[in-house]
């Protein structure tokens, strides 16, 4: 944790947008990334939803770490996250209607998104303030980047269109396997790789516990699962 | 009874948690790696689901009660959250041999999309009590076979020769796309 305090604001900021970008790098954040993609505004407004969620929380969660007890942090993140949840969806349902019935239940489920919960647990509970939330802005505006970058790809080749404007030839025979659930796991599949490709990093083996930043939340640390596994093992 | 088997089928083959909705993806390519893991957390998750709902839609009508329904996202995550912790120290405490066969997989659950999702969607679909546990069971089976499905898929997986660029994560993802487009068959089953 020492390193990370040394490096400056605007590191914290960008560090979310590609270095660990929250879903092509870290890999959180599947659900949404996945369901709400299949229209490139329905994307940036999940993702302006979350960034705004992830922000607050941020926030208030630094400004409060000396306050919630570490045992039942837990809890009391998620109720902050809930409460900005809650808030963002009445915004959204009187100013912005349509989006707020594409988004469906996903605007709810915002509160679970493992990237919102792994920033709070990993960051704003033990970093100041100010750098809390340029790290939230960053890394809410890289989830944006990543989720833009899936609903342009889906809705170009699924409908045939880009923000609702009807492309020419494209539009004729829309694809339309890439706006249904099939097409989303392919087209993150082949962005994810493509990062890897370009980054020159190996992708992640597995997605799995230990990679996650909320384990430790889960009371699911490295060594705890193995342990665990051991156990189980043993005892079949 | 009838409308009910339906609401079951449904949830299991036409509208698949995992595979049409994308809830719970995290657990799904996260414990997917084994059939007896993928078996543990179906199993944990029905369970979860199912009594996650019995709780919820008591707390909703007090929600209705009072007006204050916009208030549900909050209620229901404490619910959830507090839920799992209760049934892992009973389960612990009665049940040892449940709870080393379903304990493991239990803390994740709080964090899992389809359990907030199903009780939410339950509420929204208009369900009364009867329907909404048949649907959460239902939702719960669906999971399950998902993760069964699936661990079987990437066991395959393991073995092949896939191009360096899409090891690991991408050709993960690749194959629940197949296993996906698979599920397409079941649409319009039973409407």
């Amino acid at each position: 944790m020492n390193e990370e305090k040394k490096t400056p604001l605007t590191a914290e900021f960008t560090k979310g947008l590609l270095k660990e970008n929250p879903v092509l790098v870290m890999l959180l954040g599947m659900c949404p990334t996945l369901a709400v993609t299949t229209m490139a505004s329905n994307a940036i407004g999940m993702g302006l939803a979350t960034t705004f969620v992830l922000v607050c929380s941020n926030l208030v969660i630094s400004l409060l770490k000396g306050v919630i007890p570490k045992a039942v942090r837990l809890p009391c993140f998620i109720v902050i996250i809930a409460g900005f949840v809650t808030l963002i969806s009445f915004v959204m349902q009187k100013y912005l209607p349509l989006l707020y019935r594409s988004l469906g239940v996903f605007l709810t489920l915002i509160t679970v998104n493992c990237i919102i919960l792994g920033r709070a647990e990993a960051f704003a509970s033990k970093n100041k303030p100010l750098a809390s939330v340029l790290d939230g802005l960053g890394m809410g505006l890289g989830f944006t980047l990543a989720l833009f970058a899936m609903g342009s790809v889906r809705e170009i080749l699924g409908s045939g269109s880009w923000f609702g404007i009807k492309l020419p030839y494209l539009k004729n025979d829309p694809m339309l396997i890439f706006i249904m659930p099939a097409g989303g796991f392919f087209v993150l599949g082949c962005i994810i790789a493509l990062v890897g490709k370009l980054s020159k990093k190996k992708p992640p083996k597995e997605i799995s516990c230990e990679n996650c930043p909320s384990a430790s939340i889960c009371g699911r640390s490295k060594k705890d699962t193995a342990d665990k596994a051991g156990e189980s093992e043993a005892a079949e | 009874m009838k409308e009910l088997i339906i609401i079951v089928l449904t949830a299991v083959f036409v509208n698949n948690v995992v595979l049409s909705q994308f809830m719970g993806i995290c657990a799904f390519l996260g414990v997917s790696k084994q059939l007896k893991s993928s078996l543990g957390m179906g199993g944990a998750v029905i369970f979860v689901m199912v009594c996650a709902t019995a709780c919820t839609y008591p707390v909703y009508l007090l929600l209705e009660r009072f007006e204050i329904t916009y208030l549900r996202t909050v209620a229901f995550i404490l619910v959830i959250a507090m839920f799992v912790q209760l049934i892992e120290i009973v389960m612990k405490k009665t049940m040892p041999g449940l709870y080393k066969a379903l304990g493991v997989y239990l803390p994740l659950i709080t964090t899992n999309c389809a359990v907030l999702g199903v009780t939410v969607s339950n509420i929204d679909e208009g369900y009364t009590l009867v329907q909404s546990l048949f649907n959460a069971l239902g939702t719960g089976l669906a999971f399950t076979l998902a993760l069964v499905l699936f661990s079987g898929v990437r066991a395959r997986i393991a073995d092949s020769n896939i191009p360096e660029t899409f090891k690991g994560v991408p050709a993960t993802l690749i194959a629940a796309s197949i296993v996906s487009l698979s599920f397409m068959g079941f649409s319009g089953m039973f409407s």
